[in-house]
């Protein structure tokens, strides 16, 4: 349910609460409607040409590592 | 003196009427460009003479939407997917005719262009239009231009190449990058608009295919993926010659930009059109010099072998994912629409 | 692909698949509902079944907005957009959707009704814009992962006095289906695979009573196979230790509380509708939304009067009970038989992240080859 895709916010009109943002080379206007702050280099999540919620890079670090942490066990 | 105004004209049905006006529109527009000897015959057929051999012939009709896209043209297109059609059976296409329905209103500045481009596309294949038919129907009843090609050519003795001969063990190779043509469609689509370096790869394919027919006259298959994309035409195939296919992701090239824009609008690259590639199916010793032959080529640089053909009584076509999953890799249902879900 | 790749990565699978395999008690069954289409999508297109262990299922569950949205919404969408003569402007997921008596907005376009495709809200305002004399409406549907997108284009609507823009709001709200499927008791499953773009907008909070009431371990999960993977081992350390969490796997995208400004933007512009058909599980109290009087003007429902239209479902169509994880999409007997993707029955035929579709299209492997 709910396509939604990570992108990385690369201009911003915060006149017109729109953002430029590009997916490996794809370069699409989206709003930016739904979000209190966003960031140049932000990723945000991409749904219906909108960003629902920015992603956090420090918790996709984490989860990252909880999969490393598996690296011990032999399948 | 010009009679035609191709710089602020449109289309009038007068154009389509078979009258003076229309005698006006063929001679500066379509015999002016394409020029040629036969077509200057001027007759409602060219005659030529018939190579000795097996011949081909094949059409097709082009409809587009927008009919300007990036890396091409309905024009460009038109005259490509035709002779890619005869060059598919391992053929040399020879000659082309044109068929144009135009919509009343159409700009003539813009089927100009769309005739150049075709007219640049058939020279730089070799492969000239000889005969041609124009007919125009009123406002609301077309979509500006729709343009149908025929195409034949004649195939070398030792080759055949028919899509029922794949066997169990055959390898099947791609001749470069898939999704490019269909990407750049849906960027330039309304809504849609998203932009990228994508550009299509409308291409004529004969030359390559000459080169691989003559390092390998026993080349099984031939089949460019268009519609449907690449899944479409390995299901045909499996069906054709009553077989199954196991491919591997990995091995697919796809570029980046056009992965993104998949994700993007959930579609698959495996369903998106292509105008400029082949899929090859040969036996699994002639692949590997197959495959440098077409990456010497610059069309087939990016070639790949991509899987195999399997025994395999549903006809099956198979993917082993990047994942390490298996797949069933099916027909496309409907069309393939960008989905929020 | 960044925040993807890294999500796909086979050899961590197995891995997760290792560990799964080594924590699974084997006199248990652990019997995992993915609440979402997004989820029996990942399920499918990487193949996770074959990683699990016997013991361990997938229960498909109702999270696909397609597969939910009767057949009477659609077909009253058919006839409003063929009786007042407007624009009805759709995502393109809904074409194909059966309404009644073999109809679906794809056939009713190639009868000649204006029903464009589009890709965002927003271009259903910049059509209402570029067609001052005609009427649009803009058939929303989805959860709340859609909602906002919908409330913002009808404030832009509203500040631009754009008259002609209209909405028929399906908007359906999740963590009730969820409680009325627990409710009903019919479904035996032990865990749930939770909403993840859902919960970007409502927050892991928001499933808290669901799992109190319920006595059920629920794990926000992401889409990508690792994530899916990953929130299985949870689950199934919650179910072997006997808890019953809200846990969020997804905390790169899902915080607690959610988005705020958007469940203040979706406020502002729907209210709580008493009563709402879900296909598959019945009309549900306080399930759905309605576009709140203040925007009464862009309200279709109230514009044009529209009443719900009963239809039946085609018969044999077991859409229903696959909806509430009761049925595997192949005993259905319609499947792969009469019912296809180019042919589709139900609506869980449609929508590729329907059960009935993602089974069809790639689970077809196991069953047919014996793999
Ligand atoms: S296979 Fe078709 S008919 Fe059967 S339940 Fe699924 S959608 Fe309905």
């Amino acid at each position: 349910m709910c396509l939604a895709v990570p992108a990385r916010v690369e201009s911003l009109d915060a006149a017109a609460s729109s953002a430029i943002v590009n997916l490996d080379g794809i370069r699409k206007a989206i709003s930016t409607q739904l979000l209190d702050e966003v960031a140049i280099g932000d990723y945000v999540l991409v749904h219906v040409g909108y960003a629902l919620e920015r992603i956090d890079p420090d918790e996709a670090e984490k989860t990252l590592l909880l999969f490393d942490e598996l690296k011990a066990i032999e399948p | 003196m010009s009679r035609l105004d191709i710089q602020h004209g449109v289309v009038e049905m007068a154009h389509g009427s078979g009258g003076r006006v229309s005698a006006t529109l063929i001679d500066e527009l379509f015999i002016r460009h394409f020029d040629n000897a036969l077509l200057k015959q001027g007759n409602d057929s060219a005659q030529f003479e018939a190579p000795a051999g097996r011949m081909v012939m094949s059409t097709d009709a082009h409809v587009v939407s927008p009919l300007f896209f990036p890396g091409g043209d309905i024009g460009s297109l038109s005259v490509h997917g035709t002779i890619n059609d005869v060059a598919m059976s391992g053929a040399k296409p020879l000659y082309l005719s044109a068929s144009f329905i135009l919509e009343e209103g159409f700009a003539l500045a813009e089927l100009e262009s769309i005739v150049i481009s075709m007219a640049a596309a058939s020279r730089e294949a070799g492969v000239p239009v000889i005969t041609g038919d124009t007919k125009v129907v009123e406002r609301g009843k077309g979509d500006g231009v729709f343009i149908s090609t025929t195409g034949i050519g004649v195939v070398p003795d030792n080759v055949q190449i028919s899509g029922d001969r794949a066997e169990a063990g055959d390898l099947i190779l791609i001749s470069g990058y898939i999704g490019d043509h269909g990407t750049a469609i849906l960027s330039s689509r309304e809504g849609l608009e998203f932009a990228t370096t994508i550009v299509s790869d409308s291409a004529a394919l004969h030359g390559l295919v000459a080169a691989m027919v003559e390092a390998a006259p026993e080349i099984h298959c031939l089949r460019d993926p268009t519609r449907g994309g690449l899944a479409t035409t390995l299901n045909e195939l499996s069906r054709q010659s009553a077989v199954g296919m196991q491919i591997r992701e990995a091995d697919i090239p796809v570029r980046a930009e056009v992965r993104g824009a998949c994700e993007l609008l959930g579609l698959d690259p495996l369903y998106i059109a292509n105008e400029g590639k082949l899929v090859c199916i040969c036996p699994a010793q002639s692949a590997e010099a197959l495959l440098n032959v077409m990456q010497n080529y610059p069309l087939g640089s990016d070639a790949a072998i991509i899987g195999e053909v399997v025994s395999d009584n549903a006809h099956l076509v198979t993917m082993k994912t990047r994942f390490g999953g298996q797949r069933v890799v099916d027909w496309l249902a409907g069309e393939q629409l960008p989905r929020i879900c | 692909m960044k925040y993807v790749d890294e999500f796909r990565d086979g050899e961590k699978a197995r891995r997760i698949a290792a560990l799964i395999e080594q924590e699974v008690e084997a006199d248990r069954d652990y019997r995992l509902m993915e609440f979402c289409g997004g989820h029996t999508h990942a399920i499918f297109r990487f193949g996770l079944h074959a990683l699990m262990p016997s013991n361990l299922k997938y229960v498909h569950g109702p999270g696909c907005p397609v597969c939910v949205l009767p057949a009477g919404r659609i077909e009253a969408a058919i006839q409003l957009v063929e009786a007042e003569k407007l624009i009805l402007c759709t995502y393109a997921d809904l074409m194909r959707v059966p309404a009644g008596k073999r109809d679906s907005l794809h056939r009713a376009k190639a009868r000649g009704a204006d029903i464009r495709m589009v890709y965002s809200v927003n271009d259903a305002l910049a059509i209402a814009r570029n067609n001052p004399e005609q009427q649009v409406v803009f058939f929303a549907i989805g959860f709340e992962t859609t909602t906002p997108p919908t409330a913002v284009a009808i404030q832009i609507a509203q500040a631009e006095g754009l008259k002609n823009f209209l909405v028929y709001c399906n908007h359906v709200q999740t963590p009730p289906a969820m409680s009325h499927l627990l409710a009903s008791g019919e479904v035996s499953i032990n865990g749930i695979l939770g909403p993840s773009h859902v919960s970007t907008i409502i927050g892991s909070d928001a499933y808290a009573d669901c799992c109190n009431n319920h006595h059920i371990p629920i794990v926000i999960a992401g889409f990508e196979p690792l994530d899916v993977m990953q929130s299985t081992l949870l689950l199934v350390r919650q179910i072997n230790a006997g808890r019953c969490e809200v846990e969020n796997q997804y905390s790169r995208a899902v915080t607690p509380d959610g988005n705020r400004k958007a469940q203040a933007l979706m406020a502002n512009v729907f209210e709580q509708r008493p009563l709402f058909e879900w296909r598959g599980l019945g009309a549900l109290p306080d399930s759905a939304i309605q576009i709140r009087s203040e925007y009464a003007d862009f309200d279709a429902e109230k514009r044009f009067a529209i009443t719900d239209i009963a239809t039946a479902d085609i018969k044999g169509c077991i859409c229903p009970a696959v909806l509430r994880g009761l049925n595997d999409p192949d005993e259905c007997k319609l499947f792969a038989t009469a019912c296809t993707p180019e042919e589709p029955k139900g609506a869980c035929m449609v929508s590729s992240e329907g059960a009935c579709a993602a089974h069809y299209s790639y689970g077809r492997f196991k069953s047919e080859t014996g793999a």
